[in-house]
């Protein structure tokens, strides 16, 4: 009884081709954006998001056909993060065919941004991405950070992650910096505690090694959907294996 | 212009793109277009009626684009598809901003009560209730046709339709408790959840629909 518990394939993109490293050196083309979101979907993948890391603003519309190839094709919600700034890129976006949008340094840097854009496309297309890292220098546990996770805002991401869902935040996902890339597992005591504090679903992110960190993300963590990269891109495990796991500890899967 | 087999009614909110891509994908020899010209909706075949955002603005959009008159012909002569929002618009009273509905059927559209939202170990249901969730067909219909009862769509939503009138509902998803999925009257059909965002299972409900001879 309930919603599946979602797996969503997060797909780094730069220049119009998907993308992948190893922590993001050494970045390799890994192929057709369309190709690679119809592999995920044949295999099950709940949702897809696409993370566009381009550098050169000069590339930034290959994101918008990369999308409309992809909505024609491929019928499961897709998510599109990176550099949004503007309530007109959500507008672009979503028009090209994202379902939902990831703000993440906009938001620190102008929440009226998700607030705006909440208010005239609706919260269920409005994602606030937070990357949070774990501080000892400050009254609160996990600290907000921005620009890839180089800087600090000062933020305690608990009560970060309340200010955007009050502000129109329809879904949060969730990023622990100090996991991320290191293959140990969601930072599920950070998850637990933003998930505990909303109402909103919350995406966990960053960290995932095995098929037992997605569990953990959904059991310990309290996330209701898990995101994860390397092991997609790299073969180790399909997405489908993926969801036989979850589904064989007790969880609901589509 | 040549008579449409689908026509999506666009009031302006939100991006029907998908609904249409969907509609191709499923049917690429038909006539389908994204419209907000109320004698192209009258003309039609077909008519679908999406939605998404919130139900004040949905509502007050409709009337700015003078369609509402459009829309509820339809409803009242042609397969007709609602979908999310376009569904919810379909019932007289929205909790949603205390607004007025089109009132083609008896019935409340209400928020996920916050004191419910607890499943069965406990745990918190989220609000909005975002992704696939089961969906129970209650009675059989052309609609339903090749789905096998209990397959998932995809959903997201923090209103769900509450008929007066129990026979109106065609399918039911527990979250907790069983809300209207969907509904069934007459040349009507109307689903809460996303077909055109449910893959295999949302792509043959918008094959039947493009069948369906009510």
């Amino acid at each position: 009884m309930g919603c599946a518990k979602r797996i969503i394939p997060c797909l780094d993109v730069t220049d119009g081709r998907v993308v992948k490293g190893i922590n993001f050196l050494e970045l390799r083309d890994a192929g057709d954006p369309v190709e690679i979101a119809q592999r995920y979907n044949d295999q099950g993948a709940d949702e897809l998001t696409f993370l566009d890391i381009t550098a050169s603003s000069d590339n930034r519309d290959l994101i918008l056909h990369i999308i409309e190839r992809v909505a024609e094709q491929i019928f499961i919600p897709l998510t599109v993060g990176g550099g949004v700034r503007k309530v007109e890129d959500v507008r672009r976006l979503l028009n090209a065919g994202a379902d939902k949008v990831s703000i993440n340094t906009t938001a620190v840097l102008n929440p009226q941004v998700v607030e705006d854009a909440a208010s005239r496309f609706g919260s269920q297309c409005i994602v606030v991405a937070i990357d949070a890292k774990k501080v000892d220098n400050q009254p609160f546990e996990w600290e907000v950070f921005t620009h890839g996770g180089r800087n600090p805002t000062g933020l305690d991401a608990v009560k970060w992650a309340q200010k955007m869902v009050s502000l129109g935040a329809g879904e949060l996902l969730v990023t622990s910096m100090d996991r991320d890339g290191t293959k140990i597992g969601f930072n599920n005591p950070l998850n637990k505690a933003i998930s505990d504090a909303v109402d909103v679903p919350l995406i966990a992110s960053g960290g995932v090694g095995n098929l037992q960190h997605l569990v953990d993300g959904v059991t310990v963590g309290g996330a209701d959907a898990v995101l994860a990269a390397s092991i997609f891109h790299y073969g180790e495990f399909t997405v489908q294996q993926a969801k036989d796991y979850m589904r064989q500890h007790g969880l609901e899967m589509r | 212009m040549s008579r449409l087999q689908v026509a999506i009614v666009d009031y302006g909110m939100g991006n029907l793109r998908s609904v249409a891509n969907a509609f191709k994908a499923v049917a690429p020899s038909i006539s389908i277009a994204v419209t907000s010209d109320p004698e192209q909706i009258a003309q039609a075949e077909r008519v679908v009626f999406p939605g998404q955002g919130a139900m004040p603005d949905c509502i007050r959009e409709l009337d700015a684009r003078h369609l509402r008159q459009a829309v509820l012909e339809a409803t009242q002569q042609k397969p007709f598809l609602g979908i999310c929002i376009g569904l919810q618009m379909l019932f007289e009273h929205s909790e949603e901003g205390d607004v007025s509905g089109l009132g083609v059927y008896a019935g409340e559209v209400k928020r996920f009560p916050h004191e419910r939202m607890v499943d069965v170990h406990g745990a918190k249901l989220k609000v909005p209730h975002m992704g696939w969730s089961q969906v129970h067909q209650t009675q059989s219909h052309a609609m339903w046709s090749e789905i096998p009862d209990q397959a998932r769509f995809y959903y997201v939503h923090s209103y769900y339709v509450a008929p007066n009138e129990a026979s109106l509902t065609a399918a039911t998803t527990a979250y907790p408790f069983d809300f209207t999925g969907a509904i069934a009257r007459d040349n009507v059909f109307a689903v809460q959840f996303h077909p055109e965002k449910s893959a295999g299972a949302g792509l043959q409900l918008l094959r039947n629909f493009v069948n369906w001879k009510p």
